[in-house]
């Protein structure tokens, strides 16, 4: 064999137990699921194997699953705009910040080492009627009973934002490190302000940071569950939880398996649309 | 049947004249015959099973059973019991749908809607009834109802039963206002916001049959149900979702009112919560049992499941748990906590709890739980 041919080879080679890896566990589990999207679920729980598009049929058509998923994607856009609007500051703080830049990083991680879910619960003990935010208040003499904090909207997107921010931090913290900081300076001597050096240079260079991060926010908001479920009201369902209900619940894995695939196929979407922009280094660094 | 009661038999037909002396010598030969030879086997083809796997609720429950029966049971058999957990019904289904058989061996299955949907999905084995001796203890309705399901045998062995009633805050709720509203208490308008509810389609259909004073067994105007479900989602501060969170709501006092199961509410009094429990008329009554799984090795499971049934662990269990065990009360003396948990039927009759129809509501599954998925979401 050539040196030509085994150079070509090698990237393979290396490759091959990540691929198997995909393939094996995300390949092919898909393509499970994509097969039992077109069965069908009988009277009795059990899977009527065959070519049905009675799943899609009802998936595509009914304006209950439409206008769940819409209301999944408002909720995460909203919050993808709170960590934003949270996270850059955040990230702009450790970015620019001397001698405990490791400190505030490894403080930003810390939330990470704590499972998703006890910190969603978390709030439960922060805002319940019994929690510490109602204790103040009552024992301030700022309220005479309870307020009723939990379980609506804003607690649920409260609980996204708590889960997501660091992921934006990050990004955003990432892409500022790698702006020059001179070229701030260079903008204020020649006349523009702190502010202005900063809207006209800073940001604009650290968007892809703050679209990666973005992305992610979005994506992993739209494709929760747990949250609505811990702190969410009896209408603030997520379109992961009709997911889990048709499974699960309702033992209908067909058609939770047509509703799972059109969920992958609009946040596919937005992931192709952000990789034709920006590409996915610039993901894969906030990642790393 | 063991060959004790095969000789007995044979002996009986010989007194009565059925068989001749010729005959009856014959077929003690035989059986004597088969019995040297299947022996040996028998007993290698149980070392072969070398451990039984058994998923329950966790905490307190899985204790007892380990303590009281899995122990004792490896001993005896050298047979090693694993313990699963889950977090729900529906959840160990799609997990034993997903999985090999003999993956799953025994779970403890809620309800007998949960036992024909393992029925209606062809999981379920037969029970050898002359393995488990401890079954001549249990409720004989309770049996009665799963051989209705499976043609008068058993897959699985009924263990504890309780309801689901209303609970209610007593510094809120007084017993008598509870008493008097019942059913309709969780549709109470003076308790917008404070209300609680399960987010389970059945216990939600059941409920609203009640408040719109209807059979739970035979509604026959679901316009009017769906839109009590509805009432009721308006009226909620949270559908929960386990025992735990029920727990919580109330204990938290986030929530004044819910429906609730007996044996949780009672651990929320022991824990000296003032909180109250009626089971209305024809509240939800339900029972729990051990379910042997298609593919599983019978005879060990029979074995495991008689030492479950033995009094000493069902009683331990029970006073784990708070739900009175399936034992007869009339043929068990069942220590001084049992009979005070809610419930419990000191005539061993349970006349007076309403259980669900398996047909009725497995028939309605597919539709209910789907309507009841959008209504939950606002529909």
């Amino acid at each position: 064999m050539s040196v030509e041919a085994r150079e070509k080879r090698q990237p393979w080679i290396l490759l091959s137990p990540a691929l198997t890896a995909v393939g094996l566990l995300l390949f092919v589990p898909l393509v499970f699921i994509v097969v039992y999207s077109f069965w069908l679920r009988t009277a009795t729980g059990a899977d009527q194997a065959g070519f049905y598009l009675d799943n899609w049929n009802e998936a595509l058509t009914d304006p209950f699953y439409r206008d769940i998923l819409l209301g999944t994607l408002r909720i995460a856009a909203i919050t993808t705009i709170a960590c934003a609007v949270m996270g850059y500051p955040a990230a702009y703080f450790i970015a620019r910040s001397r001698g405990n830049k490791a400190l505030l990083l490894l403080l930003l991680m810390l939330p990470f080492w704590i499972s998703y879910i006890i910190r969603t619960m978390s709030w439960i003990n922060i805002l319940g009627v019994s929690g510490a935010v109602n204790w103040a208040l009552l024992n301030l003499g700022i309220v005479s009973e309870p307020v009723q904090m939990l379980y609506n909207e804003p607690t649920v997107i409260l609980g996204l934002v708590h889960f997501l921010l660091p992921f934006m931090v990050l990004n955003v913290y990432v892409a500022l490190e790698g702006i020059d900081v001179s070229l701030e300076d260079a903008a204020c001597s020649l006349g523009s302000t702190r502010w202005q050096a900063f809207r006209e240079v800073t940001l604009p260079l650290s968007l892809p940071g703050l679209a990666a991060g973005g992305l992610l926010c979005f994506v992993l908001s739209a494709g929760t569950y747990i949250t609505p479920l811990v702190l969410g009201g009896p209408t603030d369902a997520m379109f992961a939880n009709l997911v889990f209900e048709a499974i699960i619940t309702q033992l209908n894995w067909p058609l939770g398996s047509a509703l799972s695939l059109m969920l992958l196929a609009v946040l596919g979407t937005l992931v192709l649309i952000y990789n034709h922009y920006l590409g996915m280094g610039q993901l894969m660094k906030g990642l790393g | 049947m063991d060959n004790t009661k095969r000789y007995e038999r044979l002996r009986e037909r010989y007194l009565n004249g059925d068989l001749d002396r010729r005959k009856f010598l014959g077929l003690i030969g035989a059986a004597g015959l088969a019995y040297g030879v299947q022996t040996p086997f028998a007993r290698h083809a149980m070392a072969a099973t070398e451990e039984v796997r058994f998923d329950g609720w966790g905490g307190v429950v899985s204790e007892a059973f380990r303590k009281y029966a899995f122990d004792p049971y490896t001993e005896k058999t050298g047979i090693k019991v694993v313990d699963g957990t889950f977090g729900g019904g529906d959840e160990y289904l799609s997990r034993v749908k997903a999985s090999q058989e003999g993956e799953y061996n025994i779970a403890h299955l809620s309800g007998v809607f949960d036992y024909a949907r393992y029925v209606n999905l062809g999981l379920n084995s037969t029970l050898n009834e002359d393995n488990i001796p401890n079954l001549k203890y249990v409720i004989p309705k309770l049996t009665d109802v799963f051989r209705g399901v499976t043609d008068g045998k058993l897959s699985c062995v009924p263990y504890d039963y309780g309801t689901t009633g209303i609970a209610y805050n007593r510094k809120y709720i007084s017993d008598d206002e509870a008493k008097e509203k019942g059913a309709k208490l969780l549709i109470d308008e003076a308790y917008k916001g404070k209300i609680g509810g399960w987010s389970d389609w059945r216990t939600r259909v059941w409920y609203a049959s009640l408040q719109t004073d209807q059979d739970p067994n035979n509604a026959t105007d679901m316009d009017a149900v769906w839109q009590a479900v509805r009432t009721n989602r308006d009226l909620l501060l949270k559908y929960w979702q386990s025992g735990a969170e029920l727990m919580s709501l109330l204990a938290e006092e986030e929530i004044y009112v819910t429906e609730g199961w007996s044996g949780r509410i009672y651990a929320l009094q022991e824990q000296g919560h003032d909180i109250g429990y009626i089971d209305p008329p024809n509240g939800f009554g339900w029972q729990e049992c051990l379910f042997v799984i298609k593919g599983s090795p019978m005879e060990a499971c029979e074995e495991l499941l008689n030492f479950m049934l033995a009094p000493e662990t069902s009683i331990a269990v029970a006073e784990g748990q708070n739900y009175p065990p399936a034992l007869d009360p009339t043929k068990v003396d069942l220590g001084k906590k049992i009979p005070t948990l809610p419930a419990f039927d000191p005539t061993g009759t349970l006349d007076g709890l309403t259980f669900a129809n398996p047909e009725y509501w497995n028939s309605h599954e597919q539709d209910w739980s789907k309507m009841f998925g959008r209504i939950q979401k606002g529909y």
